[in-house]
Protein backbone atom coordinates (compact mmCIF):
# COMPACT_ATOMS: atom_id res chain seq x y z
CA UNK A 1 0.00 0.00 0.00
CA UNK A 2 1.60 3.43 -0.79
CA UNK A 3 1.45 6.09 2.25
CA UNK A 4 -1.67 7.62 3.31
CA UNK A 5 -0.63 11.54 3.07
CA UNK A 6 -3.65 13.69 4.09
CA UNK A 7 -6.32 12.34 6.51
CA UNK A 8 -9.33 13.83 7.34
CA UNK A 9 -12.04 13.03 9.89
CA UNK A 10 -15.26 14.69 10.86
CA UNK A 11 -14.94 18.00 9.55
CA UNK A 12 -17.67 20.00 10.53
CA UNK A 13 -18.03 24.19 10.02
CA UNK A 14 -20.60 26.70 10.03
CA UNK A 15 -20.81 30.18 8.96
CA UNK A 16 -23.51 31.36 11.44
CA UNK A 17 -26.49 29.40 10.71
CA UNK A 18 -25.21 27.83 7.60
CA UNK A 19 -23.57 24.68 7.73
CA UNK A 20 -20.78 24.55 4.84
CA UNK A 21 -19.49 21.39 5.57
CA UNK A 22 -21.30 18.36 7.98
CA UNK A 23 -19.33 15.50 9.03
CA UNK A 24 -16.43 15.60 6.21
CA UNK A 25 -14.05 12.83 6.00
CA UNK A 26 -11.43 11.92 3.17
CA UNK A 27 -7.64 10.62 2.85
CA UNK A 28 -5.61 10.55 0.08
CA UNK A 29 -2.73 8.43 -0.55
CA UNK A 30 0.42 8.96 -2.73
CA UNK A 31 0.19 8.89 -6.66
CA UNK A 32 -3.64 9.56 -6.06
CA UNK A 33 -5.85 11.85 -8.12
CA UNK A 34 -9.27 12.20 -6.31
CA UNK A 35 -12.03 14.83 -7.26
CA UNK A 36 -14.51 16.78 -5.33
CA UNK A 37 -17.31 17.58 -7.14
CA UNK A 38 -20.61 19.23 -6.40
CA UNK A 39 -22.41 22.23 -7.59
CA UNK A 40 -21.57 25.90 -6.52
CA UNK A 41 -21.95 26.80 -2.83
CA UNK A 42 -21.51 22.60 -2.24
CA UNK A 43 -18.75 23.19 0.08
CA UNK A 44 -16.11 22.23 -1.84
CA UNK A 45 -13.91 25.48 -1.80
CA UNK A 46 -14.64 25.77 1.90
CA UNK A 47 -13.70 22.00 2.45
CA UNK A 48 -10.20 22.38 0.11
CA UNK A 49 -9.47 26.12 2.71
CA UNK A 50 -9.94 23.26 5.61
CA UNK A 51 -7.78 20.57 4.58
CA UNK A 52 -4.93 22.75 3.80
CA UNK A 53 -5.92 24.95 7.04
CA UNK A 54 -6.58 27.93 6.08
CA UNK A 55 -9.75 27.55 7.58
CA UNK A 56 -10.20 25.83 11.09
CA UNK A 57 -12.82 23.53 11.32
CA UNK A 58 -15.51 24.08 14.07
CA UNK A 59 -14.76 20.22 14.33
CA UNK A 60 -12.99 17.39 12.98
CA UNK A 61 -9.19 17.11 12.08
CA UNK A 62 -6.84 17.50 9.25
CA UNK A 63 -3.55 15.11 9.47
CA UNK A 64 -0.86 15.57 7.22
CA UNK A 65 1.60 12.34 7.87
CA UNK A 66 -0.04 12.07 11.14
CA UNK A 67 0.39 15.38 12.35
CA UNK A 68 -2.84 17.55 12.77
CA UNK A 69 -2.22 20.76 10.29
CA UNK A 70 -4.39 22.90 12.62
CA UNK A 71 -2.41 22.18 15.67
CA UNK A 72 1.00 22.86 14.03
CA UNK A 73 0.99 26.63 13.92
CA UNK A 74 1.33 29.11 11.49
CA UNK A 75 5.08 28.89 10.72
CA UNK A 76 5.23 24.78 10.19
CA UNK A 77 1.91 25.49 7.82
CA UNK A 78 3.59 27.69 5.68
CA UNK A 79 6.57 25.75 5.53
CA UNK A 80 4.33 22.76 4.23
CA UNK A 81 2.98 24.94 1.68
CA UNK A 82 5.98 25.91 0.18
CA UNK A 83 7.73 22.26 0.38
CA UNK A 84 5.17 19.64 0.58
CA UNK A 85 2.40 20.98 -0.72
CA UNK A 86 1.40 22.97 -3.83
CA UNK A 87 -1.83 25.15 -4.04
CA UNK A 88 -3.46 25.79 -7.29
CA UNK A 89 -5.96 28.81 -7.29
CA UNK A 90 -9.17 28.84 -9.52
CA UNK A 91 -7.74 32.56 -10.65
CA UNK A 92 -3.98 32.58 -11.36
CA UNK A 93 -4.05 35.86 -10.04
CA UNK A 94 -4.26 34.77 -6.86
CA UNK A 95 -1.24 32.71 -7.33
CA UNK A 96 1.37 34.36 -9.59
CA UNK A 97 3.36 37.31 -8.50
CA UNK A 98 2.17 39.98 -11.45
CA UNK A 99 4.92 41.94 -11.33
CA UNK A 100 7.66 39.50 -11.25
CA UNK A 101 8.76 37.73 -14.72
CA UNK A 102 7.28 34.49 -15.89
CA UNK A 103 10.32 32.66 -15.29
CA UNK A 104 11.24 34.59 -12.01
CA UNK A 105 7.73 33.24 -10.64
CA UNK A 106 8.76 29.66 -11.25
CA UNK A 107 12.57 30.44 -10.13
CA UNK A 108 11.44 32.13 -6.76
CA UNK A 109 9.59 29.02 -5.94
CA UNK A 110 12.72 26.89 -6.07
CA UNK A 111 15.10 29.65 -4.18
CA UNK A 112 12.17 29.56 -1.19
CA UNK A 113 13.49 25.75 -0.67
CA UNK A 114 16.90 26.69 -0.80
CA UNK A 115 18.29 26.28 -4.33
CA UNK A 116 20.90 29.06 -5.56
CA UNK A 117 22.87 28.31 -8.74
CA UNK A 118 21.29 30.86 -11.34
CA UNK A 119 21.99 29.06 -13.89
CA UNK A 120 20.35 25.88 -12.61
CA UNK A 121 17.29 27.60 -11.95
CA UNK A 122 16.59 28.88 -15.18
CA UNK A 123 17.19 25.70 -16.87
CA UNK A 124 14.32 24.33 -14.35
CA UNK A 125 12.13 27.34 -15.10
CA UNK A 126 12.80 26.79 -18.43
CA UNK A 127 12.21 23.01 -18.28
CA UNK A 128 9.07 23.67 -16.68
CA UNK A 129 7.37 26.45 -19.19
CA UNK A 130 7.93 23.89 -21.44
CA UNK A 131 5.90 21.18 -19.97
CA UNK A 132 3.30 23.56 -19.61
CA UNK A 133 3.69 24.49 -23.03
CA UNK A 134 4.84 28.62 -22.63
CA UNK A 135 7.46 29.58 -25.38
CA UNK A 136 10.70 30.21 -23.95
CA UNK A 137 10.61 33.32 -25.54
CA UNK A 138 8.37 34.41 -22.93
CA UNK A 139 10.44 33.95 -20.27
CA UNK A 140 11.22 37.51 -18.88
CA UNK A 141 7.77 38.90 -19.82
CA UNK A 142 5.64 39.88 -16.96
CA UNK A 143 2.29 37.30 -16.35
CA UNK A 144 0.56 40.56 -16.67
CA UNK A 145 0.76 40.22 -20.38
CA UNK A 146 -0.18 36.60 -20.80
CA UNK A 147 -3.55 35.24 -21.61
CA UNK A 148 -5.79 33.58 -18.85
CA UNK A 149 -5.16 30.58 -20.17
CA UNK A 150 -1.21 30.70 -20.29
CA UNK A 151 -1.62 32.15 -16.57
CA UNK A 152 -2.88 29.58 -15.43
CA UNK A 153 -0.20 27.08 -16.78
CA UNK A 154 2.10 29.31 -15.23
CA UNK A 155 0.70 29.14 -12.06
CA UNK A 156 0.84 25.17 -12.32
CA UNK A 157 4.66 25.56 -13.57
CA UNK A 158 5.35 27.59 -10.43
CA UNK A 159 3.20 25.28 -7.90
CA UNK A 160 4.94 21.95 -9.26
CA UNK A 161 8.49 23.09 -9.85
CA UNK A 162 9.42 22.16 -6.41
CA UNK A 163 7.93 19.04 -6.90
CA UNK A 164 5.26 18.94 -3.98
CA UNK A 165 4.17 15.49 -2.57
CA UNK A 166 0.15 17.05 -2.90
CA UNK A 167 -1.25 19.38 -4.78
CA UNK A 168 -4.86 21.48 -3.66
CA UNK A 169 -6.32 22.48 -7.44
CA UNK A 170 -9.34 25.01 -7.13
CA UNK A 171 -11.03 24.35 -10.69
CA UNK A 172 -7.93 24.74 -12.14
CA UNK A 173 -9.53 24.31 -16.07
CA UNK A 174 -12.66 26.35 -15.63
CA UNK A 175 -11.36 29.30 -17.73
CA UNK A 176 -8.90 27.20 -20.06
CA UNK A 177 -9.12 26.37 -23.94
CA UNK A 178 -10.37 22.66 -24.29
CA UNK A 179 -6.98 21.79 -25.60
CA UNK A 180 -5.23 23.11 -22.49
CA UNK A 181 -7.16 21.55 -20.38
CA UNK A 182 -6.58 18.46 -22.13
CA UNK A 183 -2.68 19.03 -22.10
CA UNK A 184 -2.72 19.98 -18.49
CA UNK A 185 -5.04 16.80 -17.23
CA UNK A 186 -2.51 14.50 -19.16
CA UNK A 187 0.46 16.27 -17.35
CA UNK A 188 -1.23 16.22 -14.02
CA UNK A 189 -1.93 12.10 -14.67
CA UNK A 190 1.78 11.62 -15.87
CA UNK A 191 2.92 13.41 -12.60
CA UNK A 192 1.12 10.85 -10.05
CA UNK A 193 2.32 8.14 -11.87
CA UNK A 194 5.88 8.95 -12.18
CA UNK A 195 6.52 11.28 -9.39
CA UNK A 196 3.44 9.68 -7.11
CA UNK A 197 2.46 13.27 -6.95
CA UNK A 198 -1.01 13.38 -4.98
CA UNK A 199 -3.83 15.67 -6.26
CA UNK A 200 -6.79 17.08 -4.50
CA UNK A 201 -9.01 18.93 -7.22
CA UNK A 202 -12.13 20.39 -6.70
CA UNK A 203 -13.87 20.84 -10.15
CA UNK A 204 -17.40 20.94 -11.49
CA UNK A 205 -16.21 19.32 -15.00
CA UNK A 206 -17.57 16.12 -14.64
CA UNK A 207 -15.40 15.07 -17.85
CA UNK A 208 -12.07 16.55 -16.64
CA UNK A 209 -12.53 14.08 -13.17
CA UNK A 210 -13.66 11.40 -15.27
CA UNK A 211 -10.49 10.93 -17.25
CA UNK A 212 -8.39 12.40 -14.06
CA UNK A 213 -9.76 10.98 -11.06
CA UNK A 214 -9.30 7.40 -9.47
CA UNK A 215 -11.30 8.19 -6.47
CA UNK A 216 -14.30 11.06 -6.73
CA UNK A 217 -16.55 12.95 -3.76
CA UNK A 218 -19.77 14.41 -4.67
CA UNK A 219 -20.60 16.99 -2.06
CA UNK A 220 -24.23 18.49 -1.55
CA UNK A 221 -25.22 20.98 0.36
CA UNK A 222 -21.71 20.41 2.85
CA UNK A 223 -21.55 17.20 2.90
CA UNK A 224 -20.08 14.26 1.03
CA UNK A 225 -23.33 12.46 -0.12
CA UNK A 226 -21.18 9.35 -2.64
CA UNK A 227 -17.52 8.60 -2.78
CA UNK A 228 -15.87 5.80 -4.69
CA UNK A 229 -14.32 4.76 -7.84
CA UNK A 230 -14.66 7.56 -10.90
CA UNK A 231 -16.28 5.38 -13.25
CA UNK A 232 -18.55 3.41 -10.86
CA UNK A 233 -19.93 6.65 -8.88
CA UNK A 234 -20.28 8.73 -12.66
CA UNK A 235 -21.94 5.69 -14.49
CA UNK A 236 -23.95 3.61 -11.42
CA UNK A 237 -24.89 6.72 -9.39
CA UNK A 238 -26.56 5.78 -6.06
CA UNK A 239 -28.17 9.23 -4.77
CA UNK A 240 -30.17 10.95 -5.91
CA UNK A 241 -28.14 14.22 -6.29
CA UNK A 242 -25.45 12.50 -7.82
CA UNK A 243 -27.79 11.07 -10.77
CA UNK A 244 -29.08 14.57 -11.09
CA UNK A 245 -25.34 15.98 -11.55
CA UNK A 246 -24.72 12.69 -13.88
CA UNK A 247 -27.38 13.35 -16.46
CA UNK A 248 -27.18 17.14 -16.51
CA UNK A 249 -23.47 16.65 -18.44
CA UNK A 250 -23.10 16.01 -21.76
CA UNK A 251 -21.35 12.71 -22.92
CA UNK A 252 -19.28 13.07 -19.58
CA UNK B 1 -8.42 -25.87 -9.88
CA UNK B 2 -9.62 -22.66 -9.10
CA UNK B 3 -11.75 -20.31 -11.11
CA UNK B 4 -9.87 -17.15 -12.33
CA UNK B 5 -13.10 -15.19 -12.14
CA UNK B 6 -16.68 -16.52 -10.38
CA UNK B 7 -19.58 -14.97 -9.09
CA UNK B 8 -21.76 -16.25 -6.53
CA UNK B 9 -25.57 -14.80 -6.86
CA UNK B 10 -24.98 -11.61 -7.91
CA UNK B 11 -27.59 -9.55 -8.39
CA UNK B 12 -27.91 -5.80 -9.81
CA UNK B 13 -30.95 -3.44 -9.81
CA UNK B 14 -31.19 0.73 -10.78
CA UNK B 15 -33.15 2.67 -9.06
CA UNK B 16 -33.47 5.72 -10.60
CA UNK B 17 -34.68 8.52 -8.48
CA UNK B 18 -35.06 11.06 -11.30
CA UNK B 19 -37.84 9.17 -12.29
CA UNK B 20 -39.66 8.51 -9.34
CA UNK B 21 -37.69 6.37 -7.64
CA UNK B 22 -38.29 3.41 -10.11
CA UNK B 23 -36.75 0.12 -9.32
CA UNK B 24 -35.26 -1.66 -12.37
CA UNK B 25 -33.58 -5.16 -11.93
CA UNK B 26 -31.64 -6.79 -14.31
CA UNK B 27 -29.52 -9.41 -12.95
CA UNK B 28 -30.02 -11.89 -9.96
CA UNK B 29 -28.76 -14.93 -9.04
CA UNK B 30 -25.78 -15.09 -11.44
CA UNK B 31 -23.39 -18.13 -10.77
CA UNK B 32 -20.46 -17.89 -13.50
CA UNK B 33 -17.04 -19.53 -13.08
CA UNK B 34 -14.15 -19.03 -15.78
CA UNK B 35 -11.13 -21.45 -15.55
CA UNK B 36 -7.83 -20.10 -17.25
CA UNK B 37 -7.36 -20.71 -20.68
CA UNK B 38 -11.40 -20.70 -21.26
CA UNK B 39 -13.28 -18.28 -23.05
CA UNK B 40 -16.72 -17.96 -21.97
CA UNK B 41 -19.53 -15.87 -24.47
CA UNK B 42 -22.41 -14.46 -22.88
CA UNK B 43 -25.49 -15.14 -24.34
CA UNK B 44 -28.87 -13.73 -24.03
CA UNK B 45 -31.09 -11.43 -26.31
CA UNK B 46 -30.50 -7.98 -26.05
CA UNK B 47 -31.57 -5.92 -23.12
CA UNK B 48 -30.98 -9.25 -20.70
CA UNK B 49 -28.08 -7.99 -18.93
CA UNK B 50 -25.25 -8.84 -20.78
CA UNK B 51 -23.19 -5.46 -20.28
CA UNK B 52 -24.28 -4.75 -17.51
CA UNK B 53 -23.03 -8.22 -16.38
CA UNK B 54 -19.44 -7.27 -17.68
CA UNK B 55 -19.64 -3.81 -16.55
CA UNK B 56 -20.69 -5.69 -12.50
CA UNK B 57 -18.04 -7.74 -13.30
CA UNK B 58 -15.32 -4.82 -13.67
CA UNK B 59 -16.36 -2.99 -10.79
CA UNK B 60 -17.97 -0.08 -12.82
CA UNK B 61 -21.18 -1.23 -11.54
CA UNK B 62 -21.21 -1.86 -8.05
CA UNK B 63 -23.28 -5.64 -7.19
CA UNK B 64 -26.39 -5.13 -5.36
CA UNK B 65 -25.71 -8.40 -4.37
CA UNK B 66 -23.44 -11.81 -3.89
CA UNK B 67 -19.92 -11.70 -4.80
CA UNK B 68 -18.01 -11.09 -7.30
CA UNK B 69 -14.23 -13.22 -6.79
CA UNK B 70 -11.04 -12.56 -8.70
CA UNK B 71 -8.63 -14.92 -8.50
CA UNK B 72 -5.83 -11.30 -7.74
CA UNK B 73 -2.20 -12.29 -6.07
CA UNK B 74 -2.37 -15.48 -5.62
CA UNK B 75 -5.99 -15.30 -3.47
CA UNK B 76 -9.71 -14.28 -3.95
CA UNK B 77 -10.73 -10.37 -4.03
CA UNK B 78 -14.29 -10.03 -3.74
CA UNK B 79 -14.50 -7.35 -6.24
CA UNK B 80 -18.02 -6.72 -4.99
CA UNK B 81 -17.18 -5.81 -1.78
CA UNK B 82 -13.47 -4.25 -2.63
CA UNK B 83 -12.57 -0.47 -1.96
CA UNK B 84 -11.67 1.45 -4.58
CA UNK B 85 -7.95 1.21 -3.86
CA UNK B 86 -8.12 -2.31 -4.19
CA UNK B 87 -10.23 -2.17 -7.16
CA UNK B 88 -7.75 0.33 -9.23
CA UNK B 89 -4.89 -1.88 -8.17
CA UNK B 90 -6.59 -5.49 -9.82
CA UNK B 91 -7.21 -3.37 -13.05
CA UNK B 92 -3.62 -2.94 -13.18
CA UNK B 93 -2.68 -6.45 -12.20
CA UNK B 94 -5.21 -8.89 -13.24
CA UNK B 95 -8.13 -7.55 -14.94
CA UNK B 96 -8.65 -5.87 -18.39
CA UNK B 97 -11.63 -4.54 -19.95
CA UNK B 98 -12.11 -4.04 -24.07
CA UNK B 99 -15.39 -1.59 -23.57
CA UNK B 100 -16.75 -0.44 -26.55
CA UNK B 101 -16.08 3.20 -26.24
CA UNK B 102 -12.55 5.04 -26.49
CA UNK B 103 -12.45 7.12 -23.26
CA UNK B 104 -8.94 8.62 -23.16
CA UNK B 105 -7.46 12.55 -22.18
CA UNK B 106 -7.75 14.60 -25.79
CA UNK B 107 -4.61 15.04 -27.52
CA UNK B 108 -2.67 12.40 -26.05
CA UNK B 109 -0.90 10.76 -29.15
CA UNK B 110 -2.37 6.65 -29.75
CA UNK B 111 0.95 4.88 -29.36
CA UNK B 112 1.02 6.53 -25.47
CA UNK B 113 -2.80 5.54 -25.23
CA UNK B 114 -1.82 2.25 -25.66
CA UNK B 115 0.94 1.89 -23.46
CA UNK B 116 -0.26 3.71 -20.84
CA UNK B 117 -1.34 0.56 -18.81
CA UNK B 118 2.38 -0.84 -19.34
CA UNK B 119 3.77 2.30 -17.77
CA UNK B 120 1.29 2.04 -14.86
CA UNK B 121 2.60 -1.42 -14.10
CA UNK B 122 6.06 -0.22 -14.13
CA UNK B 123 7.41 -0.98 -17.71
CA UNK B 124 10.17 1.32 -19.04
CA UNK B 125 9.24 3.59 -21.65
CA UNK B 126 10.68 2.38 -24.28
CA UNK B 127 9.61 -1.28 -23.90
CA UNK B 128 6.18 0.09 -23.31
CA UNK B 129 5.79 2.26 -26.07
CA UNK B 130 7.83 -0.86 -28.51
CA UNK B 131 5.26 -3.40 -27.63
CA UNK B 132 2.37 -0.38 -28.24
CA UNK B 133 3.42 -0.02 -31.67
CA UNK B 134 4.17 -3.86 -32.49
CA UNK B 135 0.14 -4.64 -31.46
CA UNK B 136 -0.62 -1.02 -33.40
CA UNK B 137 0.90 -3.06 -36.30
CA UNK B 138 -0.26 -6.32 -36.10
CA UNK B 139 -3.80 -4.39 -35.82
CA UNK B 140 -3.19 -2.64 -39.25
CA UNK B 141 -3.95 0.76 -37.55
CA UNK B 142 -1.27 2.73 -40.11
CA UNK B 143 2.06 3.82 -38.65
CA UNK B 144 0.60 7.56 -39.48
CA UNK B 145 -1.95 7.65 -36.94
CA UNK B 146 0.18 6.22 -33.86
CA UNK B 147 1.52 9.32 -33.58
CA UNK B 148 -2.12 10.91 -33.63
CA UNK B 149 -4.55 11.49 -30.51
CA UNK B 150 -7.21 8.79 -31.90
CA UNK B 151 -10.58 11.36 -31.72
CA UNK B 152 -10.51 12.01 -35.31
CA UNK B 153 -10.59 8.01 -36.09
CA UNK B 154 -13.34 6.15 -37.89
CA UNK B 155 -15.22 4.07 -35.18
CA UNK B 156 -12.90 0.69 -36.43
CA UNK B 157 -9.56 2.10 -35.88
CA UNK B 158 -10.79 3.90 -32.46
CA UNK B 159 -11.95 0.01 -31.31
CA UNK B 160 -8.63 -1.33 -32.78
CA UNK B 161 -6.66 1.34 -30.12
CA UNK B 162 -8.99 0.18 -27.49
CA UNK B 163 -8.20 -3.55 -28.37
CA UNK B 164 -4.64 -2.69 -28.38
CA UNK B 165 -4.58 -1.28 -25.04
CA UNK B 166 -6.96 -3.90 -23.88
CA UNK B 167 -4.72 -6.71 -24.65
CA UNK B 168 -1.10 -5.27 -24.10
CA UNK B 169 -0.63 -6.06 -20.49
CA UNK B 170 -1.74 -9.75 -21.51
CA UNK B 171 -4.03 -9.52 -17.87
CA UNK B 172 -4.65 -12.83 -16.94
CA UNK B 173 -8.94 -12.00 -16.62
CA UNK B 174 -9.91 -10.19 -20.07
CA UNK B 175 -13.44 -8.60 -20.83
CA UNK B 176 -14.19 -8.26 -24.01
CA UNK B 177 -17.81 -6.04 -25.17
CA UNK B 178 -17.94 -6.72 -28.68
CA UNK B 179 -14.44 -6.59 -29.75
CA UNK B 180 -14.53 -7.12 -33.61
CA UNK B 181 -18.09 -4.78 -33.76
CA UNK B 182 -16.78 -2.43 -36.48
CA UNK B 183 -13.95 -4.56 -38.14
CA UNK B 184 -13.21 -5.87 -41.46
CA UNK B 185 -13.15 -9.36 -41.78
CA UNK B 186 -9.08 -9.18 -42.18
CA UNK B 187 -9.22 -7.53 -38.48
CA UNK B 188 -12.13 -9.82 -36.91
CA UNK B 189 -9.08 -12.66 -37.81
CA UNK B 190 -6.62 -10.31 -36.03
CA UNK B 191 -8.48 -10.56 -33.08
CA UNK B 192 -9.59 -14.14 -33.45
CA UNK B 193 -6.09 -14.82 -33.29
CA UNK B 194 -5.34 -13.07 -30.53
CA UNK B 195 -8.09 -13.92 -28.58
CA UNK B 196 -6.64 -17.68 -29.15
CA UNK B 197 -3.31 -16.71 -28.01
CA UNK B 198 -4.62 -15.34 -24.64
CA UNK B 199 -6.13 -18.61 -23.89
CA UNK B 200 -3.30 -20.33 -24.67
CA UNK B 201 -1.09 -18.12 -22.11
CA UNK B 202 -3.93 -18.99 -19.80
CA UNK B 203 -6.22 -16.49 -19.55
CA UNK B 204 -9.62 -16.02 -18.75
CA UNK B 205 -11.96 -14.57 -21.09
CA UNK B 206 -15.05 -13.98 -20.84
CA UNK B 207 -16.48 -11.81 -24.37
CA UNK B 208 -19.73 -10.61 -25.91
CA UNK B 209 -19.49 -11.75 -29.20
CA UNK B 210 -22.41 -10.59 -31.48
CA UNK B 211 -20.50 -12.33 -34.53
CA UNK B 212 -21.53 -15.63 -35.00
CA UNK B 213 -18.18 -16.59 -37.01
CA UNK B 214 -15.81 -14.71 -34.05
CA UNK B 215 -18.12 -16.56 -31.42
CA UNK B 216 -17.86 -19.98 -32.52
CA UNK B 217 -13.99 -19.35 -33.70
CA UNK B 218 -12.77 -18.45 -30.22
CA UNK B 219 -15.85 -19.18 -27.28
CA UNK B 220 -15.71 -22.70 -25.56
CA UNK B 221 -18.98 -22.36 -23.88
CA UNK B 222 -22.14 -19.96 -23.85
CA UNK B 223 -23.62 -18.44 -20.55
CA UNK B 224 -27.37 -17.52 -20.84
CA UNK B 225 -28.06 -14.70 -19.56
CA UNK B 226 -31.70 -14.34 -19.36
CA UNK B 227 -33.96 -11.18 -19.13
CA UNK B 228 -35.71 -10.61 -15.47
CA UNK B 229 -39.44 -10.95 -16.44
CA UNK B 230 -40.78 -9.62 -12.91
CA UNK B 231 -39.16 -5.63 -13.88
CA UNK B 232 -41.15 -2.97 -12.44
Amino acid sequence: MSTTLLEAQGLTLRFGAIPALLDVSLDIAEGEVVAIVGESGSGKTTLLRVLSGLLHPDAGSVRWLGEDVHAMGEAARRRLMRTAWGFVHQNPRDGLRLDVSAGGNVGERLMAVGARHYGRIRAEALAWLAKVEIDAARIDDLPRTFSGGMQQRLQIARTLVTRPRLVFMDEPTGGLDVSVQARLLDLIRSLARELGLAVLIVTHDIAAARLLADRILVMWRGRVVEQGLTDRVLDDPQHPYTQLLVSSVLAA
Amino acid sequence: MTPLLRTEGLAKAFTLHLQGGAHIPVLAGVDLAVHAGECVALSGPSGAGKSTLMRCLYGNYGAGAGRILLRHRGRDLDLAAADPRTVIEARRETIGYVSQFLRVIPRVATRVIVAEPLLARGMGREEALSRATALLRRLNLPERLHGLPPATFSGGEQQRVNLARGFAPGYPVLLLDEPTASLDAANRAVVIAMIREAKAAGAAIIGIFHDAEVREAVADRLFDVLPRQDAA
